[in-house]
């Protein structure tokens, strides 16, 4: 399974819609990647509002997609964690800390454009 | 009778399958949506330990009442190497994996009860339940 990812002008929008098994989560690491190599992007947001769960494992891999962005000099933020993801992550201990986070979409792309102008 | 399922665990699709039987029955006996989180990130710890160390095994998730409770039960089971220090594995950011090492004592902190037993080269067997409040 690949997780569409949306070019908009200098950024990517991904909007991660289903079940993150293993595979589709290190699979979707990998094309983020590629596409911000391809396309020279400086910023990617990551919306995670439909997801349920995210267990250590994909909170490595996503706390490793940032990092992985960061050097290539594209930034990334992650919008949209759900109450309960985020009540869940804390009780297991697992800190995003130096994550960028937004409310939303919309506040995840005017963070960007805060980050990448200031 | 009460609600019994069972999921084997031999590849990462029953990870998923496992999770989403959790959620599934969690939803039923009543758990709000931050439990059903909290009961279907454990099962997913859980069921991805079986896959890592002992490449097969099986996740039962059975509803519980004690007491006049309600609550969910997942046993983990699996015949694998077991494991060699029962006290390191609870400690917070130990991993042979090179994952985060959140998994089993993250377990331990989102379910109510916790229980571990292991044998060297026999297998390991948790139990966690989480009680509706």
């Amino acid at each position: 399974m690949r997780i569409p990812i949306l070019k908009l002008h200098d950024y990517l929008l991904i909007s991660v819609q289903v079940e993150l098994d293993d595979q589709t989560a290190l699979q979707f690491q990998e094309d983020v990647l590629e596409k911000i190599h391809e396309e020279g992007s400086r910023g990617v947001v990551i919306d995670l509002t439909s997801v349920e769960m995210i267990d250590s494992f994909i909170a490595k891999v996503l706390g490793d997609v940032v990092d992985m962005s960061n050097l290539m000099g594209a930034k990334v933020v992650l919008t949209g964690i759900q109450p309960a993801v985020a009540i869940t992550l804390i009780d297991m201990g697992i800190v995003l800390d130096e994550v960028p986070t937004a409310l939303d979409l919309e506040q995840g792309l005017e963070r960007l454009q805060l980050e990448l102008e200031g | 009778m009460q609600v019994q399922t069972h999921v084997d665990i031999h590849s990462e699709w029953g990870i998923v399958a496992a999770r989403q039987a959790g959620r599934k029955l969690a939803r039923e006996i009543g758990f709000g949506s931050v439990d059903q989180a909290r009961i279907t990130t454990a099962i997913s710890e859980l069921a991805r330990n079986i896959y890592l160390y002992a490449n097969r095994g099986q996740i039962k998730i059975e509803e519980v009442t004690a007491s006049g409770k309600r609550g969910i039960k997942i046993i983990a089971v699996d015949e694998g190497p077991g494991i060699k220090d029962l006290r390191r594995v609870m400690e917070d950011g130990f991993t042979t994996s090179g994952g985060l090492g959140a998994g089993l004592p993250g377990v331990k902190r989102l379910m109510d009860d916790f229980n571990l037993h292991s044998e060297l080269n026999e297998g390991t067997t948790i139990t966690a339940t989480k009680w509706l409040r």
